[in-house]
C-alpha cells in the first residue's frame, strides 16, 4: 500500500477521525483563506461553480425522529494511483516524489479531463477570472499563487507549508517530524479530528493511526490508494 | 462514336451546371447558413472574452454540448471514407455518383468536429501544447492521455481524408480548367497539377486511389475508437465499457450514412440531378442504413442489459436516469429516432423510397446527436459520491454554437459544390464505359468461371 515509499522523501498523508468530526466547516473556511480561493457569489454557487478544496459531505441515516447525520470532510485524496494523472495530455497534474498529486497551473490548458476521471469529485475549474468580494482581496496569502480562469485547481495539502516545514527541518539538520507541517485545515480543526504527517516514518502519528482497526480509505475498491485515511468506528 | 460524344457533353453540362449556374436555391442556402454561422462566431467570441462560465457546464458536469458536438461531427465524418472506401474496395459499381458527396462530408464534418476539443479548452490559446515539439517547457505531450491519442488520430484522419478527396478530384479539376478563364483557370490549373490524361497518369492515379481507399479504412475505424476511449479509459460508471470502441464506430457509420442520404437528397433537388442520383442509390444506401440501425440497436441493448443485470449502484444511478429518470424523454426519443421508426421504414421495400430514406435519415441524425449527449451528460451528473450529484442545462451560447456547426457545415458544403463538381464526372463516365463492353464479355466470363470450379 501507500506505506511502501518509492523515494526517500517524506510521504505526506492525512488522517481524519470521523468519530470526532462535528461538521463545523472551520476547515473549509481556513482552507479558503490560506489558499486564495476565489468567491463566486450565490448565483454561480447554485450553478455548481463554487470552489472548495475541502468540503463537508453530510449523509443522513434513518427516519425522523431517529436520524443520524454523518459528516465527512472530503478533499483531494492524493491517490498513489491517481486516475486524474494519466489522462492529462499536458502533464499539468502529476505525481511528486513526496507522494503528492501536484497541479501545475501554468501547464494546465483546461481540458477538464482530470476532473471527469476523479472519482472523488475534488477537482475545481476556474470558469471565470477569480474575484474576491471586498475587502477579502486585501487578505490574499502572498505565498500562494492566484489562479487565472481556464485552469483546474484542487487541494495541495498546503504545499507552501510543506516546503516551509521541510526547510526548517533541513536548517536544523534533521528529518521532518510531526508538527513541522500543519495544513490550514488541520490547524483549524476545532475537535482535533485531523492529523497530518509523514506516513513513511513509522513513528509518526499518521503512520500509527493508519494502522488502527478503525482506518479505511474512501472508495478503496477502486485501487486508487488514497493518502487520506478515515477513522470510523463503524456501525 | 458521335452518340458517345453527345452523352459526354450532356454529362459535362449537367454535372458542371452547379459550378457555373448554381441557381437561386444555392444563394439562399449560402446566405442562411452563413448567417447561422456568424451568429455562432459571435457566441464564440463572447465565450473567449468572458470564460467558459458562459456555458452551462459546472461541477460535476465538466463536459456537455462541446463534447457531444465533437463526437457527433466526428461520427458524421465517417460517412465519406467508410462508405466511399468500402464501396471502392469491393468494386460496387453503383457507388460512382455517391463517392464525392461522401468524401466531402468527411472533410467538412471532421473540420467542425475537430474544432471542439480546441474551443472547449479553458485556455484555448495554448492548444498547440498538444503538439510534440522541442519547447521551453521541456515537456512532451503526455502520450498516456487519450486526448493526446485523439490529437494524432484526428489529424491523421483529416490529412488522409483530404488526400482521399483530392486525388479523385484531379481529372475533374483539369476539365474545369479547360472550361474556365482568367483567375479561375489559374486556380483550377494549379490544383490539377498539370493533369493531361495520359495513360501513365491514369495508371498512377488509379493506383493511388486504390491505396488510399485501403489505408483510410483502418484510420477511420481507429479514429472513432479513440474518440470512444476518451470515455472508456476513465473509471466512470457507464463509460468504462470494453465495447465502446465498436459501439462508437458503428454509431459513427450509422449517423454518417444518414447524413450522406440527406446531403444527396438535397443536392439532387437543388441541382436537378435526378438522372444521376437515382432511386437505386437511395435504396442501396437505405439498406446499409438499415443494417447499421440493427447493429446500433444490438450494441445499445447489449450495453444497457449488462449494466442492468450487473445491478451495481453506481451504474444503476446512471442507468435509471436514462431509462426512467430525468433523461428518459431524451433517451426514448433517441431510441425511437434511431431504431423504432427508421427500422421498419427502411425494411419495407415499398417505403424505402427517396422520401422514406430521407425521413429515416433525418430522424437518425437527430437520434444519434441525442445518443452522444446521453452518453456524456447522465454519467457526469452522477459521480460516485452521491453528495456531488448535479444537473446540467445548456445556455444560449452552447445552443448557438451547436446550431452554428450545422450552418458552418452547410456553408462549407455549398461552397464546395460551387467550386467543384459534387458528382465525380470522370468516375461516372468510366462507369458508363465499363457497363457497355461488359455486356459483350459476359458470355466469355461464364465458361471461364465454370472451368475454374470444375
Amino acid at each position: 500500500m501507500t506505506e511502501e515509499a518509492k523515494s526517500k522523501r517524506p510521504q505526506w498523508a492525512m488522517v481524519i477521525d470521523l468519530d470526532r468530526c462535528t461538521g463545523c466547516e472551520a476547515c473549509v473556511v481556513a482552507c479558503r483563506v490560506e489558499n486564495n480561493i476565489p468567491t463566486v457569489g450565490p448565483e454561480e454557487a447554485a450553478k455548481g461553480r463554487s470552489i472548495n478544496w475541502i468540503r463537508i459531505e453530510s449523509y443522513f441515516e434513518g427516519e425522523y425522529p431517529d436520524v443520524k447525520v454523518k459528516f465527512m470532510p472530503v478533499l483531494c485524496q492524493h491517490c498513489e494511483e491517481a486516475p486524474c494523472e494519466p489522462v492529462c495530455p499536458v502533464y499539468a497534474t502529476y505525481h511528486t516524489d513526496e507522494g503528492l498529486n501536484a497541479q501545475v497551473y501554468n501547464r494546465c490548458v483546461g481540458t477538464r479531463y482530470c476532473a471527469n476521471n476523479c472519482p472523488y469529485t475534488v477537482r475545481f475549474f476556474n470558469f471565470f477570472d477569480p474575484k474576491w468580494d471586498a475587502p477579502l482581496e486585501k487578505a490574499l496569502n502572498p505565498e500562494v499563487s492566484v489562479r487565472t480562469r481556464g485552469v483546474m485547481e484542487k487541494c495541495t495539502f498546503c504545499i507552501q507549508r510543506i516546503r516551509k516545514g521541510e526547510e526548517k527541518a533541513k536548517d536544523e539538520g534533521r528529518e521532518v517530524r510531526d508538527g513541522d507541517v500543519v495544513p490550514a485545515c488541520v490547524q483549524t480543526c476545532t475537535t482535533k479530528a485531523m492529523y497530518f504527517g509523514n506516513i513513511a516514518d513509522s513513528e509518526s502519528e499518521v503512520s500509527k493511526l493508519s494502522k488502527s482497526n478503525r482506518a479505511s480509505r474512501l472508495l478503496e475498491d477502486l485501487g486508487t490508494k488514497p493518502k487520506v485515511i478515515y477513522l470510523n468506528k463503524g456501525d | 462514336m458521335s452518340e458517345r460524344r453527345s452523352t459526354d457533353t450532356k454529362i459535362n453540362s449537367d454535372l458542371l451546371k452547379p459550378v457555373h449556374h448554381p441557381g437561386w436555391g444555392w444563394y439562399a442556402t449560402v446566405v442562411v447558413s452563413a448567417l447561422v454561422m456568424l451568429a455562432a462566431a459571435g457566441a464564440l467570441g463572447y465565450q473567449f472574452r468572458n470564460g467558459l462560465g458562459v456555458w452551462g457546464i459546472n461541477r460535476p458536469v465538466f463536459w456537455a454540448l462541446d463534447i457531444t458536438n465533437f463526437v457527433f461531427w466526428i461520427g458524421i465524418s465517417h460517412a465519406g471514407t467508410l462508405i466511399s472506401a468500402i464501396l471502392r474496395v469491393t468494386g460496387a459499381e453503383w457507388r460512382r455518383p455517391v463517392t464525392r458527396c461522401a468524401e466531402a462530408i468527411t472533410v467538412f464534418a471532421l473540420m467542425i468536429g475537430a474544432m471542439f476539443p480546441i474551443i472547449h479548452l479553458g485556455r484555448p490559446w495554448f492548444f498547440y501544447w498538444m503538439v510534440p515539439y522541442p519547447n521551453e517547457r521541456g515537456l512532451w505531450p503526455n502520450f498516456r492521455s487519450p486526448l493526446a491519442w485523439d490529437f494524432f488520430a484526428i489529424n491523421t484522419y483529416l490529412l488522409g481524408s483530404i488526400i482521399y478527396l483530392y486525388l479523385p478530384l484531379i481529372p475533374d479539376l483539369a476539365l474545369l480548367k479547360s472550361k474556365s478563364r482568367g483567375l479561375l483557370r489559374k486556380f483550377y490549373g494549379a490544383l490539377s497539377l498539370g493533369w493531361s490524361g495520359t495513360e501513365l497518369q491514369w495508371d498512377r492515379l488509379e493506383r493511388a486511389v486504390r491505396v488510399m481507399a485501403v489505408v483510410i479504412i483502418p484510420v477511420a475505424v481507429s479514429v472513432h475508437t479513440i474518440v470512444s476511449w476518451d470515455f472508456a479509459m476513465t473509471i466512470r460508471p457507464m463509460w468504462h465499457s470494453t465495447m465502446f470502441g465498436p459501439y462508437f464506430v458503428a454509431g459513427a457509420i450509422f449517423s454518417g450514412i444518414a447524413a450522406l442520404i440527406l446531403a444527396m437528397a438535397i443536392i439532387r433537388r437543388v441541382f436537378h440531378l435526378e438522372q444521376y442520383l437515382r432511386p437505386i442509390h437511395f435504396n442501396n444506401l437505405g439498406l446499409l442504413l438499415l443494417t447499421m440501425s440493427l447493429i446500433w440497436f444490438y450494441f445499445t441493448f447489449g450495453e444497457y442489459l449488462t449494466a442492468w443485470y450487473g445491478n451495481e449502484p453506481e451504474e444503476m444511478a446512471v442507468f435509471n436516469s436514462k431509462i426512467s429518470g430525468s433523461y428518459a424523454p431524451l433517451f426514448w426519443a433517441s431510441v425511437i429516432c434511431c431504431f423504432i421508426i427508421p427500422a421498419p421504414l427502411l425494411a419495407i421495400k415499398r417505403l424505402r423510397t427517396i422520401k422514406g430514406t430521407m425521413i429515416a435519415s433525418a430522424l437518425i441524425v437527430v437520434g444519434m446527436w441525442l445518443e452522444r449527449f446521453l452518453i456524456i451528460v447522465p454519467t457526469l451528473t452522477h459521480p460516485k459520491l452521491t453528495f456531488n450529484w448535479g444537473t446540467y442545462a445548456p445556455t444560449w451560447v452552447e445552443v448557438a454554437l451547436t446550431a452554428g456547426t450545422f450552418g458552418y457545415f452547410v456553408l462549407l458544403y455549398a461552397i464546395f459544390t460551387r467550386l467543384f463538381p459534387i458528382i465525380a464526372i470522370w468516375e461516372y463516365k468510366e462507369g458508363l464505359s465499363i457497363e457497355a463492353p461488359q455486356k459483350d464479355t459476359s458470355p466469355e466470363i461464364t465458361p471461364r468461371l465454370e472451368g475454374a470450379t470444375s
